[in-house]
């Protein structure tokens, strides 16, 4: 069985069929990536995946359960983790502290005990904000460890979004263009953060413009078109596709 | 950086200690109990719309509940004053619980509106029930007695406030360092990103609405119990805006800020008594200056320009 299961899935605003008729399955462990021209739906697609929007119609499974419609803080309990593609960064906390609220189901959440700083909180609390620099420190963010959220640039803030995904330890994790905005070195160390996430086990949905990238690091693409599912495939089977290559090149229509 | 906010709790400890050496008299010791009693229910204000960016326009509605449960019970029903503050705070919780459900689904400006609908239907039972509350005129309260021991005289309620302010700042520096502080603060960043890293937004939300609305109602007790008298303005819409003035003022999610401000505040028309009859603009034109100058407060603002945060 695949670890997410996505039948006939469809999203309707209003008259804009942003998503139609879409399936497919992914394997736990890999990096399968969805493209597509802008607006083909690839946002909407994640939205409705990780409970942000209720789909229209059609199914999504967890290991085999099925969470269409399920709210985002209790799919956070199956192990889906994201990031987004227009930055969704609390600018009201410390970069450090952004990442800390990834770990947020992990902790003893009791308010009384938090405002009593008993001795088991304040332990954790510890530990976990030296599990939270090294993780900034896996991302590249290393000279952002004690800096506020709102005196960071936009690459850096990308990344944050990824640490504080991993803080949570997902078994998925969904990535909405995390290289949008970067230069190219920057690209390439998220090229290589995403390669090392994916070798520790956990499975890398992608969202992503740079091709270079998607090409490289897929194990399954995806690709979408006005909502609806145009090809799937291996990099190689994709690049080859008559109907990508025209979508791509813009010769429908 | 939260080392530093520790060490602001003992130099406020130091200064809350000495004050009643060098206070000249007991007008000034009035004043000062009635700006720790206010700084207390503005932390707790604070932690909902400052950290958790929830507005309630109508925070006075609960601090009455309090003041009038204990006014009531105590003196139409021989209740204990600790029961009937206790009973005021469960009330008030209660409440707030029953009305966050559906009042947090709103945001902005149609939540302001709501809450400030429930501040003002408060206000106008305590006016109405006349039979029970003395309507306008209000009525007299009990002195505040714990078991066998009974509070009186301004020296011995200052110890007591001071006492309450110290520890809830002690625990509100606490909780916003705190898994649950943080989870507050993050859906007030950004609701989204909270949500996915598994935070229950709306319960959050009702549990810092239910603890604010409970501290306001145990203030709003402690607060009768002092003055020895309630009216129906303690409850009324004016005290909910000068308590939400209270946290601009002193800064949004700033601990300290919601003592600065509430101190301000309650200084304040004293200091302008001598404009006779223009108190009122003066004082709403040092709030002006103070919203233009210092959006963020005076707390943050100070903090940024020394360089600390
Ligand atoms: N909340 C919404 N309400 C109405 N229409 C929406 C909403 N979200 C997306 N759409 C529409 O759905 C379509 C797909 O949008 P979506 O953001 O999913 O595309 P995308 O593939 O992520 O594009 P991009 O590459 O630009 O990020 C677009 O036509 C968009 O305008
Ligand atoms: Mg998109």
């Amino acid at each position: 069985m695949a670890l997410l299961e996505v039948s006939n899935l469809s999203k309707i605003f209003g008259g804009v069929r942003a998503v139609q008729n879409v399936s497919f399955a992914v394997e736990a462990g890999i990096v399968y990536s969805v493209i597509g021209p802008n607006g083909a739906g690839k946002t909407t697609l994640f939205n409705l995946i990780t409970g942000i929007y209720t789909p229209s119609e059609g199914q999504i499974r967890l290991d085999g359960r099925d969470i269409a419609g399920v709210a985002p803080h209790e799919l956070a309990r199956f192990g889906m983790a994201r990031t987004f593609q227009n930055l969704q960064v609390c600018m009201n906390m410390t970069a450090l502290e952004n990442v800390m609220v990834g770990a947020h189901l992990r902790l003893d959440r009791n308010l009384f005990k938090g405002a009593l700083r008993l001795p088991g909180i304040a332990r954790r609390d510890a530990l976990l904000r030296a599990e939270a620099a090294e993780l900034m420190r896996l991302v590249g963010l290393e000279a952002f460890i004690d800096a506020h959220a709102d005196a960071m640039p936009y690459g850096a803030l990308k990344r944050l979004e990824i640490a504080r995904a991993l803080a949570a330890k997902p078994r998925v994790l969904f990535l909405d263009e995390p290289a949008a905005g970067l230069n190219p070195t920057e690209t390439s160390e998220v090229d290589s953060l995403i390669r090392k996430v994916a070798d520790s086990g956990v499975t890398v949905v992608l969202v992503e413009h740079d091709m270079k990238m998607v090409m490289n690091i897929s194990d399954q693409i995806l690709v979408l078109d006005y909502g609806k599912k145009l090809a799937e495939g291996t990099a190689a089977e994709v690049r080859r596709n008559p109907d990508v290559i025209a979508a791509y090149l813009g010769t429908h229509q | 950086m939260f080392r530093s906010q520790f060490f602001g709790l003992i130099v406020l400890a130091v200064i809350l200690v000495v004050l009643p050496f060098v206070l000249p008299n007991n007008f000034y010791l009035d004043l000062a109990i009635r700006m720790l009693i206010n700084a207390c229910i503005v932390l707790g204000l604070n932690l909902l719309i400052g950290f958790a960016g929830q507005i309630s326009l109508g925070h006075a509605g609960f601090v009455g509940i309090g003041a009038y449960a204990s006014a009531v019970l105590t003196t139409h029903y021989s209740w204990s004053p600790l029961g009937a503050m206790l009973a005021g705070a469960l009330a008030a919780g209660v409440l707030a619980a029953l009305v966050a459900r559906p009042i947090f689904k709103l945001k902005g400006h149609y939540l302001a509106m709501a809450t400030l609908g429930l501040g003002i239907i408060i206000s106008i039972i305590v006016r109405n029930e006349a039979a029970l509350t003395g309507g306008p005129d209000g009525m007299p309260v009990a002195a505040l007695a714990l078991f066998s021991f009974e509070i009186s005289g301004e020296k011995q309620w200052y110890w007591v406030v001071s006492g309450i302010l110290l520890f809830s700042l002690w625990a509100s520096l606490n909780l916003i360092d705190s898994p649950f502080g943080r989870a507050l603060r993050a859906l007030h960043g950004s609701e989204v990103a909270a949500q996915v890293v598994g935070v229950d937004v709306a319960k959050y939300k009702l549990a810092i609405f239910v603890l604010s609305a409970v501290f306001a109602s145990l203030m709003g007790s402690v607060t009768a119990h002092y003055v020895g008298f309630v009216t129906p303005n303690v409850a009324d819409f004016f005290h909910s805006i000068e308590l939400v003035t209270m946290v601009v003022i002193g800064g949004m999610a700033s601990i300290y800020g919601s003592v600065i401000g509430a101190v301000l505040l309650t200084a304040l028309p004293q200091a302008l008594a001598g404009f006779e009859g223009w108190e009122t603009v003066v004082f709403g034109s040092i709030l002006m200056f103070c919203m233009i100058f210092m959006p963020k407060g005076l707390v943050p603002t100070l903090a940024a320009k020394f360089g600390r945060r």
